[in-house]
């Protein structure tokens, strides 16, 4: 009989594949730096044409846990732990537009409607603000279990994704929504009953808008989860913020969002739910940011040339090939197989001009960086713009030549595909990961030989994620040159907060914590003032570990790191997740206007924020004086 | 509920590669032929639940997948009895959620505390410790062979991944495991949590028909009224 490294007993031509893909990989490392080119080729394609998993296995589903566990600060490079798939054979997916519906059945109701199955914290507040309701526009969304085909090697997989009457996927229908149209969403729990979960899962929901400037009884809280059988509406008003304080009527054009998400927040069991599929992209477009290259700022026209690009690393059953998720994980959880809009590793034929893409990080617990590699010349460096981070459009767009995120962080870049017309070049990540403490550190880890493991892979040797073809016919491209562009000025930080409120992150015998304590959903920590200013400080207190930390709500600048501006262009920003990096203390600046409620504030390694490292706070007319919440 | 024979054979199967695991390498053996793959519930069992043998602290000898897992709501948590840093203050919030579960526990829902010291903590001393926390029954503090306790321990992955930190007991684990194994839900919250916030987190894993409280019983911001407790 064989075993994987798991325990797992595995056929004969699955033990053999294993052998193979070790094999291949120890000869990897002993090319070296000889042949890049060669050691890209290798790295792409075993001689049977499968990918080689050569990084990022994860943490537990890959090491070993029965021997070792998770004591490893430098696990990570082994025996593939998913069964071996092709890459980019695959088109990539892209999320059809989100239809509107004329009529719900029951129609909306303000205060929620029990008798019906609604279940949702509080009466709307948008109608006493003067928003009409309901409102112009109307969304049935069901959350349902769907079977789809995540790579042609593998079974159908049994995922939890969102259908609009017309589509059904994993992501989600994409929501186009624009400025000054406000919308409702009914989201109905239609799930599978509990016993047919599949291994992981909760059948119990609540559906927040990332980044939404959201009333509190529509910004889907972790604590206003509901069953099978239930609905909520949320109304989303799709005002800017500052309509009902500093910038009345219209809100603060400089406060514009563009690139949101939404996916389910279900207290304790975000990481399941979420890595089942509950997510999908919410795109809000003004006069600016129009969706058409023809006017505003004259950005790649959408859908055609502005792509929504949804990143997952997930792992499979190396014996059922079905998508499993490590249960018992505390620090986070790490795939061998990178998916992009629910695909592993497709492949997109673009068009020799400019593109905008809006790259999501799905998680669970993974940072990327991401790169453009062209494989025939991988000592090149192709550069390309960041407009906007977490969607939020920069005062102009910054070149760079790759950019990082992390769990939930948005940007937006504008390639330009002309350079490559005719060629095939790649979406890598570059950025070397190899469990849930985020990248590795500088000097955290020796390979093998005792040679220092980088926290940047050479080029070719990342995980190449998306594969472009890019065609040869030159074609029309109205869209504006990004080195000529400018958006929105940044709101003037220059205010005297009303009070500085400090956030210990923390790592208490294992238990995650804010300030030495714990999500509990009849706890509110704090007591913000509506309309007011505040500063807060995230302290990283848990040493090695890298936390992307998100605030719902309200949008921040970063003020500082560790006393010092942001280093990075790309963060003088408006953001709604900030990486908190090693021994980091960071000082974000806030203003909290227009909505009453509460909200959370949490880390969004999913795995953490399901280990109660979160609390929840609200806005009231009243603040109080509360330091350290 | 009624078991196939056949995953009888499997469980007797599963017991051979942790030897061969121990030993340091993939175990080849034999020529097989592919198996159908094992429901979801099994591949919970072979990667998370070894079968090891404990004691409890009255004494009784149990096997810990088929007495104190299997088709059971549960919490599991380590501690041990010298520890006085976190130990104490979850062991008494263990004692409270045991009462706020009440009668449930020891028929439907059972708590399992393990040693992280089997040499020290025998038996008759846990059940000195038990009686000091007001332990009922349901509510098993267990030992056993230190490998044993090892494997549950990696295995559940109350472990740290800086192996300093991993190897100082003092650190150890502060969670609370608390699952549904039938229904394979599992999740976990901090043992320094609120006693009533981990009861109601247990409550979320129990079939939604047979929950003590509604499970939605949200009031208006910041005004949650006080809830049923279980």
């Amino acid at each position: 009989m064989f075993y994987n490294a798991l325990g797992e007993r595995v056929s004969r031509r699955r033990y053999r594949e294993m052998l193979a893909a070790a094999r291949n990989r120890r000869e990897l490392i002993a090319a070296g730096l000889t042949s890049r080119r060669d050691l890209f080729k290798m790295g792409l394609l075993t001689a049977s044409g499968m990918l080689v998993a050569k990084h990022g296995l994860s943490t537990r589903a890959w090491a070993q846990p029965f021997q070792q566990g998770t004591a490893n600060l430098c696990a990570g490079a082994g025996l593939p732990a998913s069964p071996p798939t092709r890459a980019f054979i695959e088109p990539l997916t892209i999320m059809p537009v989100a239809q509107t519906v004329g009529s719900l059945t029951p129609a909306p109701t303000i205060s929620p409607n029990v008798g019906a199955g609604e279940v949702r914290a509080a009466a709307h507040q948008a109608p006493g603000l003067g928003f009409p309701f309901p409102p112009p526009k109307l969304y049935s969304f069901t959350q349902k279990a769907l079977q789809v085909s995540q790579s042609p090697d593998l079974p159908l997989q049994t995922v939890w994704g969102y259908t609009d009457g017309v589509h059904a996927g994993s992501p989600g229908p994409t929501y186009a929504a624009h400025y000054g149209v406000p919308q409702l969403t009914r989201n109905r729990n239609a799930l599978p009953p509990v016993t047919q979960n599949g291994g992981f899962g909760i059948p119990s929901v609540t559906t927040h808008l990332h980044n939404g400037h959201t009333p509190s009884e529509s910004d889907g809280n972790p604590c206003d989860f509901y069953e099978i059988g239930h609905f909520c509406d949320q109304y989303y008003p799709n005002v800017l913020a500052g309509f009902n304080s500093d910038h009345q009527p219209n809100g603060d054009i400089n406060e514009s969002l563009s690139t949101l998400w939404y996916h389910d927040h279900r207290v304790d069991f975000t990481s399941q739910n979420t890595y089942k599929g509950l997510l999908g992209f919410y795109l809000l477009f003004n006069q600016f940011d129009t969706g058409d290259e023809h006017s505003g700022f004259r950005l790649p026209s959408f859908p055609q040339f502005d792509v929504p690009l949804a990143f997952a690393d997930k792992v499979y059953d190396p014996t059922s090939r079905q998508l499993a998720f490590d249960l018992f994980s505390l620090d986070g959880i790490l795939g061998d197989k990178f998916l992009v809009n629910g695909k592993i590793q497709p492949f997109f034929q673009v068009k020799p001009r400019r593109y905008r893409f809006r790259l999501l990080d799905t998680g669970p617990s993974r940072f990327y960086e991401f790169f453009l590699t062209d494989p025939n010349n991988l000592g090149a460096s192709n550069p390309f713009y960041v407009i906007a981070n977490d969607g939020n459009l920069l005062p102009a767009p910054v070149q760079v030549q790759s950019v990082r995120i992390g769990v939930a962080e948005r940007v937006d870049v504008v390639i330009d595909f002309r350079p490559f017309a005719g060629k095939t070049i790649y979406l890598e990540n570059r950025l070397n990961q190899l469990n849930g403490m985020g990248p590795v550190n500088a000097g955290q880890c020796t390979d093998v030989n005792g040679n220092p493991v980088p926290t940047m892979l050479p080029a070719g040797q990342g995980n190449l994620l998306l594969q472009f073809r890019v065609s040869g016919t030159p074609v029309e491209d109205d869209s504006a040159d990004p080195a000529t562009q400018t958006f929105y000025q940044l709101p003037s930080t220059n205010v005297a907060p009303r009070i500085t409120r400090t956030f210990k992150f923390d790592r208490l015998n294992g238990q995650w914590s804010v300030n030495g304590q714990f999500m509990d959903c009849h706890t509110f920590r704090f007591q913000v003032q509506q309309n007011s200013v505040e500063n807060w400080i995230l302290a990283n207190a848990t040493g090695d570990w890298t936390h992307p930390i998100h605030i719902h709500l309200e949008e921040h600048q970063i003020l500082s790191r560790n006393r010092q501006p942001p280093p990075l262009a790309v963060e003088r920003s408006r953001k709604d997740v900030t990486q908190l990096h090693p021994n980091e203390r960071v000082l974000l600046f806030f203003r909290f206007r227009d909505w009453l409620g509460k909200y959370p504030i949490h880390c969004h390694n999913v795995v953490h924020e399901d280990h109660a490292m979160m609390g929840l706070w609200h806005v009231q007319a009243e603040g109080d004086d509360v330091l350290v919440p | 509920m009624h078991e196939p024979s056949r995953r009888k054979l499997l469980t007797l199967a599963a017991m051979a590669p942790f030897a061969g695991i121990a030993a340091g390498s993939p175990v080849a053996g034999t020529a097989e032929a592919d198996v159908a793959p094992p429901s979801p519930r099994e591949r919970i069992r072979q990667r998370y639940f070894p079968n090891v043998a404990l004691r409890t602290h009255d004494g009784r000898q149990v096997r810990f997948y088929d007495d104190l897992v299997k088709d059971k709501i549960v919490t599991i948590n380590f501690f041990y009895a010298k520890c006085d840093e976190i130990c104490p203050v979850v062991m008494a919030n263990l004692a409270r959620v045991q009462q706020l579960l009440g009668e449930r526990v020891g028929r439907d829902i059972f708590m399992s505390s393990i040693t992280l010291k089997p040499e020290d903590d025998t038996p008759a001393a846990l059940e000195r410790y038990a009686a000091m926390h007001g332990a009922r029954p349901g509510w098993s503090l267990l030992t056993g062979e230190r490998a044993d306790v090892e494997l549950l321990r990696r295995s559940l992955g109350f472990t740290n991944p800086d192996p300093r930190v991993d190897k100082d007991v003092t650190q150890h684990i502060g969670n609370v495991r608390y699952g549904n194994e039938p229904l394979m839900l599992w999740a976990a919250c901090p043992g320094q949590a609120r006693a009533e916030w981990i009861a109601e987190s247990i409550s979320w894993v129990i079939r939604p028909e047979a929950r003590p409280a509604p499970a939605m019983d949200r009031a208006p911001d910041g005004k949650l009224p006080p809830r049923a407790r279980p």
